[in-house]
């Protein structure tokens, strides 16, 4: 699939898969979903070293993502069947009794390509700290990354993670925030105002880097430095400025579609303004 | 086998005594020198946890998380994945009330192999107070599917469960303390998860006790003893997974038992006993457990004195279950 469609056209066939799983369940997060879609298609289409057709738990030799705003599952379940980790028919059982892709992302039914639970916020940049360490006691020099909400960054743990990434110079670790200026109650700036985002991750001592999160050749430019500034003592945090719901007008750039599911009518409506070039499940 | 009943006084004050946290210490130690996989972790108590002879041995395996529980339990998770073993020292009340969200999901929903090594806990943490002496901590820890929960009696013991625990596959959570008790345990005795110590045979009543109310179990059977009431005496130091048919084999000679643990009535041993007669022999029962309280400063002695965690508490329970028993029958 990667050899055949390029990453815009796999990130439309995503964001109707995101639809219609959500559409399916009658519930999920369309929101976050669609807003990480460019990220998520370029990082493992294009950056990350994988092997889906052999997933194992401890992904020696390969990159590790770790999604820690587990709410945005459809948007990652959509892409790891899509890059090949399982069948792209399952996207159907989404939320439903005795499927594999529960609500929020668990490794107890076994799914391949996740390798901790996340849905209670805040605690996977500490899990991609260990798994980070554990690299490199194992001296695996792949890389491990993660995604988080910016409302996410109002739990306190996120902030325990990040002064221990910088004491333990954690700098196999690249950290990304969907930096989207919404969460569930509304904006963040009246639920809890984040502040100046790169100069707090700057004073816990991280590099900071920022990118438009959908312009493909800005997220190309900045993966790409990140990489680079990798093995210098330091952990590094991307901060994508994005919107909610891109992609599908009526749905983009409001905290309204962060966790509702769309009604037959909104359904058409929103997969008319997205070509399926690699084919719906 | 009833050594520690017909041992005389003198011999039973000349037993050595250290705390359960350095058999703890100690079994870290040995399990780093033995197993490579396994690396440690410690939020700013490691002389506390006496985890310092690991981290002097090991410092590449020993991590210092900081006054950051939280972060703590999730990265042991993180480093599982890459196929380590961790082992998480803290006080008992910072290792589950103040983490437990972190435990339930990314340790034991993930089926991660995490060992939750806990001291400092109960009422014999003494002067500290309340806001230490966590009470409630068996009971979360037993409710998380597929954490075995294990509660150790004296320093040996400790030492070898410590050990033990790094050959489970599996979230562990680890109980012991910080007074010295006296070590009574044999040296090297195999340590097997879920597999109850038949201490002390007798016929009259079961004693189903864990961690240090185990050695106040010990003199509360050598003084019934002198009444002329035999005692049954087990050490559950597995509270999850129960070993089941030992207690059943005991209370089917004995018809009556007491359970005691350094705990509230609410969620710890004496209820997961209680909750397997009731299923399969129902059986008259008292508890020695804290009864819906905090507890306070004191000295360990005092305090379980005053809580009624002692061995005169257990003998009161003890005669009383034999007394509702002759009614029952």
């Amino acid at each position: 699939m990667s050899n055949t469609h390029t990453v815009p056209e796999i990130c439309s066939q995503v964001r109707r898969d995101i639809v219609r799983m959500v559409h399916g369940a009658s519930s999920g997060h369309p929101g976050g979903s669609l807003g990480c879609t460019d990220f998520l298609v370029k990082l493992y289409f294009d950056v990350l070293e994988l092997d889906p057709a052999n997933f194992s738990m401890d992904g020696s030799g390969e990159d590790l993502f770790f999604l820690s705003n587990g709410h945005i599952s459809p948007v990652w379940y959509s892409v790891l069947s899509r890059r090949g980790y399982f069948p792209v028919e399952e996207l159907g059982t989404f939320r439903m009794l005795g499927t594999r892709l529960q609500g929020h992302p668990a490794t107890k039914e076994g799914l391949p390509g996740i390798r901790v639970a996340s849905g209670s916020l805040g605690q996977g940049l500490s899990v991609a700290c260990g798994a980070a360490q554990a690299k490199k006691l194992n001296g695996d020099d792949r890389l491990v990354y993660t995604l988080h909400g910016d409302g996410e960054l109002q739990e306190g743990q996120i902030w325990e993670a990040a002064l221990y990434a910088t004491q333990h110079k954690i700098d196999n670790l690249i950290a990304t925030v969907d930096w989207n200026g919404q969460q569930i109650d509304g904006p963040c700036d009246d639920v809890m105002g984040l502040g100046d985002l790169p100069a707090k991750w700057a004073a816990f001592g991280w590099a900071v880097l920022t990118v438009d999160g959908h312009d493909l050749e800005d997220l190309d430019r900045v993966l790409k430095e990140a990489r680079t500034m990798t093995g210098k003592g330091q952990p590094i945090v991307i901060l994508m400025r994005t919107a909610m719901g891109r992609g599908i007008d009526f749905m983009e750039g409001t905290h309204k579609w962060h966790g509702i599911a769309p009604n037959d009518e909104q359904l058409a409506d929103a997969l008319s303004q997205l070509p399926s070039p690699v084919g719906d499940y | 086998m009833n050594e520690l009943l017909h041992m005389s006084e003198e011999d039973l004050a000349a037993l050595p005594q250290k705390d359960t946290r350095s058999g703890f210490g100690q079994g870290l130690l040995e399990l780093g020198n033995s197993n490579p996989n396994v690396v440690a972790l410690c939020a700013d108590l490691t002389g506390s946890l006496k985890m310092n002879a690991f981290e002097n041995a090991h410092p590449d395996r020993f991590y210092q998380a900081g006054i950051a529980e939280a972060n703590m339990m999730s990265v042991a998770a993180g480093l599982t994945i890459g196929g380590k073993i961790p082992f998480t020292g803290t006080f008992a009340n910072f290792s589950t009330g103040r983490v437990y969200d972190q435990i339930r999901q990314s340790i034991c929903y993930s089926d991660k192999n995490v060992k939750v090594c806990a001291s400092h806990c109960g009422v014999t943490l003494g002067e500290d107070g309340a806001t230490h002496q966590i009470l409630e901590d068996l009971g979360m820890m037993k409710m998380l599917p597929g954490m075995t929960v294990i509660h150790t009696c004296d320093y040996e013991q400790t030492r070898q469960a410590t050990k033990a625990i790094a050959d489970h596959q599996g979230p562990v959570y680890l109980r012991f303390g910080r007074p010295k008790m006296p070590i009574f345990t044999p040296e090297n005795a195999e340590f097997v998860i879920g597999k109850a110590d038949h201490l002390i045979e007798g016929n009259h009543v079961t004693v189903v006790a864990t961690g240090h109310l185990v050695w106040e179990a010990v003199l509360a059977a050598r003084a019934l003893h002198a009444e002329g009431v035999s005692v049954d005496l087990l050490n559950i130091h597995t509270i999850k997974p129960l070993d089941v048919q030992a207690i059943l084999n005991s209370v089917h000679k004995t018809g009556a038992v007491v359970t005691a643990e350094e705990h509230q009535r609410a969620g710890g041993l004496g209820e997961s006993v209680a909750q397997v007669l009731s299923e399969h022999c129902p059986t008259p029962m008292r508890m020695v457990a804290v009864d819906d309280s905090f507890g306070e400063s004191g000295t360990p002695a005092q305090l379980l004195a005053k809580y009624n965690l002692d061995a005169a508490a257990i003998v009161r329970q003890c005669k009383a279950v034999l007394e509702a028993s002759k009614t029952c029958a």
